[in-house]
């Protein structure tokens, strides 16, 4: 199988580069100070303490003046949507991954619900051959559980994780039989790769547009209860164990999927979990607008789930925070909330949005946030960012106090349904270095610049 | 007279406080009055336009839209989704673009999505008057209701309103349940547990499966059995509906009064002898909804100084 992959995106002249002065926090190292950083041919050559390193001996080297910024081991995405191949009019290879690299993330993994579906070698193989040519970061490709999304037919696993699959998901959709499933999870002692689950109860979801509570009834919208999560999720864990497989749990929403997925680790299934940043953040009282940017599956749920979700985060119980990045153009979140396609656009706004609203106010510790942004990685056997001598550059540079107002200056993404829009967030990624090579620096003459001034 | 409505649309029932309310009643009034004459116009709307967008069939909400709109004297036009560009895949916004070329002084828009008439809202310079959108609300229709139940009692105070039936799928029962209390009523709800939305209480109303009590109400208000916007089966037959929620002229008591959105599914929520009952105030409701729509329109439109007369 493909390591690191560097293969998985397009060719570009490793950094040298030097940053002086700037706050190293690597939770996996136990790093938490000040720290000089000299990159050299796209690897970490040394780090040394403030002020003793130099790029005398290198023509070429920029030097960069890290005081009062942070340094952050990049961010890995267990979970985007980048829509190629087939809706590249909502996000392709290049745009999908600078909206990444512009959100510190160093490693991304695309779902296979594309058009058509990732659900055969060949459609693989073009596809890892369209990230060599336009990904500006690696991206890691899952591959389809059962044929065209279908949920009657295997697809062949053994193949697809011989050209490249990271694992396995229908996401967006559940696996309904569980049958199915079964039959997946012993197939995977053949193929390897993570089998990475949507949880939905179809019959209990119904045509819902959001959380079934309070505020569905008050605006007459059809609502997904919290248990057509939480009980497939008590399902597949119980599969996944009697099979003695590995499943990943996608965008968990709910507290009942929470005390599920924690009966589940206690028992010993092999089982790990996501949560988003806008599950982790925002509630159903947003949809009160009836703006289609809240609109995404699973829905926004109460602020008693999001606590139990940001609880089960910092215990553990949650491994890693995915954005499910799910661009849709204008015209198609332009239309009444019960019409208008589920998702939310993340990369670009992850980190801001977790520090804004859980960091800032204490909810959630910085090195906790930092740890979990890249804890994906393992998961679906990706390299896992490291900031220590040897390592292959893969590190944002981050300001803090830099703050700026999402879409207020465009999106890298093409699309803009994002339900941080508008808002100012305060935490502003400045640089990333995506698998040895600069992958995202921001724009100089933008208004955050001044705002960031301490 | 009267100061302009701090409200530029009315979405929901939540745009207006009780003053508001108030002052729309007070305004339909004189407007019920104006129905009485031989010449049953006012000049209050003359040179102004006003459009009627009706994505779902509509009988008497469209056509009270349509003769309040002409009773004040505005320019009408009135567009149904058959046969319009809607039919042919024009989306929403670009239809509401094309129409505010005329320059509206109001679109009242009917859709079957929640959040339409909010949407359009944000896409035009004129005044927006939801007609009902979806299973959201149908804020014109909870005013009618109030004024209807004013004009007979004097006032909502104290009021004990049952509402009656199909609440899940009800814009009606929801817009009703925020202006009654609103003017001080205290609203029951009851029907099948299937058809009760989880969390519907938050909306300040007592909720109830069952019709124990209901002798103790002053308004029993019936919801259409709304067959068509169910997808799945909500009661096990129409028939055990009827036999369990039906009102019949056995459930009046002396002094109990009956109303009814329209239209009526004769012999499933209401019984033919409850229709007919001289405590059915079905009848009233109609005739309000013009009195009462006259009174939106120019409450939200006759106080702002006309476009075109500015120019």
């Amino acid at each position: 199988m493909p390591d690191g992959n560097p293969r998985t995106r397009r060719a570009i002249p490793p950094a040298e580069l030097l940053i002086t002065g700037v706050h190293v926090l690597d939770p996996r190292a136990g790093l938490d100070e000040p720290r000089d950083i000299l990159i050299r041919a796209g690897h970490i050559a040394e780090l040394g303490a403030p002020g003793t390193l130099t790029d005398a001996d290198a023509a070429g080297t920029e030097t960069i003046d890290g005081t009062g910024k942070h340094a952050f081991p990049g961010f890995v995405d267990p979970h985007v949507h980048l829509r190629t191949p087939g809706q590249e009019y909502k996000e392709d290879l290049v745009t999908g991954t600078a909206a990444a690299a512009a959100g510190g993330f160093v490693t991304v993994v695309a779902m296979p619900n594309t058009d058509p579906v990732v659900d055969d070698p060949s459609i693989l193989r073009a596809l890892v051959d369209r990230a060599q040519q336009d990904a500006g970061i690696p991206v890691g490709f899952l591959a389809a559980i059962t044929r065209g999304l279908g949920g009657g037919e295997l697809t062949e696993m053994a193949a697809l994780s011989d050209a490249g699959a990271r694992g396995f998901t229908d996401d967006g959709k559940p696996v309904t039989s569980a049958g199915m499933l079964r039959k997946a999870l012993q197939y995977q002692r053949l193929s390897g790769g993570v089998i990475a689950l949507h949880e939905e109860d179809p019959a209990l979801s119904g045509d819902g547009v959001m959380h079934e509570g309070a505020v569905s009834a008050r605006l007459g919208l059809a609502g997904i209860p919290s248990l057509s999560e939480s009980t497939m999720i008590a399902r597949d864990a119980a599969l996944a164990g009697y099979e003695d497989a590995r499943v990943h749990i996608q965008h968990v929403s709910a507290e009942e999927s929470v005390q599920a997925l924690a009966a589940a680790k206690a028992a010993g299934a092999r089982v790990t979990a996501e949560a988003t940043p806008h599950h982790l953040t925002l509630t159903d009282e947003a949809v009160r607008s009836l703006d289609s940017r809240f609109k995404m599956n699973p829905p926004l749920r109460t602020d008693q789930d999001r606590r139990a979700l940001l609880t089960a985060l910092r215990s553990g119980v949650i491994d890693c925070i995915a954005t499910d990045h799910a661009p849709h153009a204008r015209h198609e979140k332009e239309v009444p909330f019960e019409q208008a396609p589920m998702g939310t656009t993340g990369l670009e706004t992850a980190f801001a949005a977790l520090h804004t609203d859980l960091v800032i106010p204490g909810e959630l510790e910085l090195e906790i946030l930092i740890h979990r942004l890249s804890a994906g990685a393992a998961i679906f056997d990706l390299p896992v960012p490291r900031i220590a001598p040897d390592a292959p550059a893969n590190l944002c540079l981050v300001d803090l106090e830099g703050q700026f107002i999402p879409g207020a200056n465009g999106y890298a993404s093409r699309s803009e349904n994002c339900c941080f829009h508008g808002r100012r967030l305060r935490g502003r990624v400045l640089l990333t270095l995506a698998a040895g090579a600069l992958a995202y620096r921001a724009p100089l003459d933008a208004p955050a610049r001044t705002l960031s001034a301490r | 007279m009267s100061a302009q409505l701090a409200a530029k649309h009315l979405i929901s029932i939540d745009d207006l406080d009780r003053s508001g309310i108030e002052q729309i009643l007070d305004r339909a009034e004189s407007f019920a009055e104006v129905a009485g004459r031989e010449i049953k116009k006012v000049p209050a709307l003359r040179g102004r336009t006003v459009v009627n967008l009706f994505y779902e069939a509509s009988t008497r909400t469209s056509s009270s839209f349509e003769l309040a709109a002409k009773r004040l004297s505005a320019d009408v036009v009135s567009i149904r989704s058959a046969g319009s560009a809607v039919d042919k895949g024009e989306s929403l916004k670009d239809t509401i673009h094309t129409l505010s070329a005329y320059d509206p002084a109001a679109i009242v828009i009917r859709s079957p999505h929640a959040g339409a008439a909010q949407l359009v809202a944000g896409w035009t310079p004129a005044s927006v008057i939801n007609a009902g959108d979806g299973k959201h609300e149908h804020p014109t229709q909870a005013l009618l209701d109030a004024f209807t139940l004013r004009r007979r009692l004097g006032s909502l105070d104290g009021l004990n309103i049952w509402i009656v039936g199909d609440v899940m799928h009800s814009r009606v029962a929801r817009s009703n349940i925020l202006a009654f209390n609103r003017m001080g009523a205290k609203t029951t709800v009851c029907g099948p547990p299937t058809l009760l939305p989880r969390g519907i209480g938050a909306l300040g109303c007592r909720v109830t499966p069952v019709l124990t009590g209901i002798d103790q109400a002053d308004v029993i208000y019936v919801l259409r059995m709304q067959q068509e916007r169910m997808r799945e089966a909500f009661v096990p037959s129409l028939r055990e509906y009827a036999a369990r929620y039906q009102i019949g002229a056995g459930h009046l008591g002396p002094g109990q009064l009956l109303m009814h959105p329209g239209p009526v599914n004769r012999g499933i929520e209401l019984s033919a002898d409850a229709i007919d009952s001289p405590q059915a105030l079905i009848g009233d409701q109609v005739k309000a909804g013009v009195a009462v729509r006259m009174a939106v329109l120019y409450e939200l439109l006759a106080h702002a100084p006309a476009l075109a007369a500015a120019a």
